[in-house]
């Protein structure tokens, strides 16, 4: 099964609305513009798709979808739960469609006006579980809920603010590249990130993720039909899924080691059926709604040691030019937090060499979704 | 419809939604008891609660007492922007507190200057990972008391 997925298809078209804290487009709208966009780079028609896959999250459903760009027949179509755990999911269920047979051309995509929308976790409405564990003493948000882990993380390993400011600067200095990232024109100072407020301690503006209005998609099909596509194919080398034994969701509280994530799990399937490991990717898109899941996404990939996440980030190794260049784009902290889908497009730029923070001959690339949450990731392979 | 099911309590603070599996803890907390779902087969304790037990899979468990007393596995101090009736004890912590009788099982919880006092009362210079708590229980209607905690062993 394993050597059935590998490399067996390709991502060949890459597609995205402007981000920005406000669009006038709705959702739909945005979803089709960034789909039809995905598929002219591709130069495939719309009456072609035969699959789809999204977020449970995702509001244009597929019949709104299909019908609006003019897909063809939708033979297989599929959707991941879990927020941002499921934007890699996406591409794994598209692989495995086409690789059995049940597809031939599949768009994955996420719209989303976070941005301007409400706040999820303002309403009052709760689910009855893990929220009454949790939501009636103030752990409301998710940021708060990461925040009681990344403590516990830095206590127990030493690491420090400074270490969480990495991950914020590089990000920074990445979107600062990039003209579509929302904070192209914004420089951060480490001064800047230590003196910023509070949101919920030790997290701080600076460590949680954009608010932003985009959509993204990309395009899927065999490696056979790609290599008449009139991009480099972006092969999908590995795929997983991952959800851990006595895994709580973003409150993983109540197992033994709540530090060791879905990253942990999602790195093993990877790992066991690619032909390369940690020390030979040369750029990685880590998804990072909050700066500390970036070292302990390094430690569940194996790009370290368990406990060194923090200590990584030094000597700018997440920056162009580093150890790992890390979410060259500006990832969800700088460029635009799309539910990490704007990870995988990035990660397509990189391995065709068309990056604004283009890491020299890149030709291998990890790309995670959520970590804190039932989470999945793609290694991408030129 | 029960107070549960409206949005917030007087004070703008979210009740427990709580469901079948969850509410045997919230009736004991209401009597001023701390008791954990454990497994009447191989009598591990649970959090949280759930229909069958995930290491012998018996569906038959008792509510256990548990002495309150824990320490801080960790905590954070949240700040606004919050839901109004939140923002208007912020700054104020929150902690992980991790059972003395049950290690492993931690409850979320506010560390409190004084029983009965509210959320953000305690100076959070005085919190540490590590730091001995107990239980106490604020009420907050005939129904509905918050197991909460206390820094100190006495
Ligand atoms: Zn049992």
């Amino acid at each position: 099964m394993a050597a059935a997925l590998k490399d067996a298809t390709a991502i060949v078209g890459i597609g995205q609305t402007p981000f920005a804290r406000q669009l006038p487009d709705s959702e739909k709208t945005l979803a089709c513009r960034a789909v039809l966009a995905a598929l002219d780079d591709a130069g495939i028609a719309p009456s072609e798709v035969d699959a789809l896959a999204s977020y449970t999250m995702e509001e244009t459903d597929e019949v709104e979808l299909a019908k609006a760009i003019g897909a063809g027949d939708i033979t297989h179509f599929s959707r991941v739960g879990f927020g941002g755990g499921g934007s890699c999911a996406t591409l794994a269920h598209l692989a495995m469609a086409i690789t059995t047979g049940q597809a031939r051309v599949g768009v994955a995509w996420r719209s989303r006006k976070r941005g301007s929308g409400p706040r999820p976790w303002r309403g009052s409405v709760q689910l009855p579980t893990p929220a009454q564990w949790t939501r009636p003493y103030g752990l409301l948000r998710p940021v708060d809920e990461i925040a009681m882990l990344a403590r516990r993380y830095l206590h127990r390993y030493g690491g420090t603010r400074e270490h969480l400011c990495n991950v914020a600067l590089a990000c920074r200095r990445h979107a600062n590249r990039n003209p579509a990232a929302v904070m192209y024109h914004r420089p951060l100072t480490r001064e800047a990130y230590l003196a910023a407020r509070w949101i919920s301690e030790p997290l701080c503006l600076y460590d949680n993720c954009l608010e932003t209005d985009g959509a993204l998609a990309c395009v899927l099909v065999s490696a056979e039909r790609a290599r008449d596509c009139r991009h480099t194919p972006v092969h999908l080398h590995s795929a997983a899924q991952a959800l851990p034994a006595q895994h709580h969701g973003m409150v993983n509280y109540w197992n033994d080691d709540p530090l060791t994530g879905p990253s942990w799990t999602a790195a093993r399937q990877l790992w066991k059926t690619a032909d390369f490991g940690p020390a030979d990717v040369d750029v990685a898109q880590i998804y990072d709604a909050f700066t500390p899941l970036i070292p302990l996404s390094l430690e569940g990939y194996g790009f370290c040691a368990r406990g060194e996440g923090a200590a990584f980030t030094e000597d700018r190794a997440l920056e162009l030019g580093g150890r790992l260049p890390v979410n060259t784009s500006g990832g969800g902290l700088s460029e635009a937090y799309v539910h990490g889908f704007n990870l995988i497009n990035e990660g397509v730029r990189q391995l065709r060499g068309t990056s604004t923070a283009q890491v020299p001959g890149a030709r291998t690339c990890l790309v995670t979704a959520g970590e804190g949450v039932p989470t999945s990731a793609v290694l991408l392979r030129s | 419809m029960p107070s549960i099911m409206r949005g917030t309590t007087d004070n703008g603070l979210l009740p427990p939604v709580t469901d079948q599996d969850g509410a045997p803890f919230w009736d004991y907390a209401a009597r001023g008891e701390l008791r954990i779902q454990t497994c009447a087969g191989c009598r591990t304790p649970r959090f949280p609660p759930r229909p069958c037990c995930p290491y012998c899979q018996s569906f038959a468990h008792r509510w256990q007492k548990v002495s309150g007393r824990g320490h801080i596995w960790s905590f954070v101090i949240a700040h606004p922007p919050l839901l109004e009736g939140y923002a208007q004890l912020a700054p104020y912590n929150v902690a992980l507190i991790e059972l003395l009788d049950a290690p492993g099982i931690r409850l979320v919880g506010n560390v409190l200057a004084a029983p009965d006092a509210p959320p953000g009362s305690l100076d959070p210079a005085r919190l540490a990972i590590g730091a001995a708590v107990r239980v106490t229980f604020t009420r907050v209607s005939a129904r509905l008391a918050l197991p909460q905690w206390l820094l100190g062993t006495s």
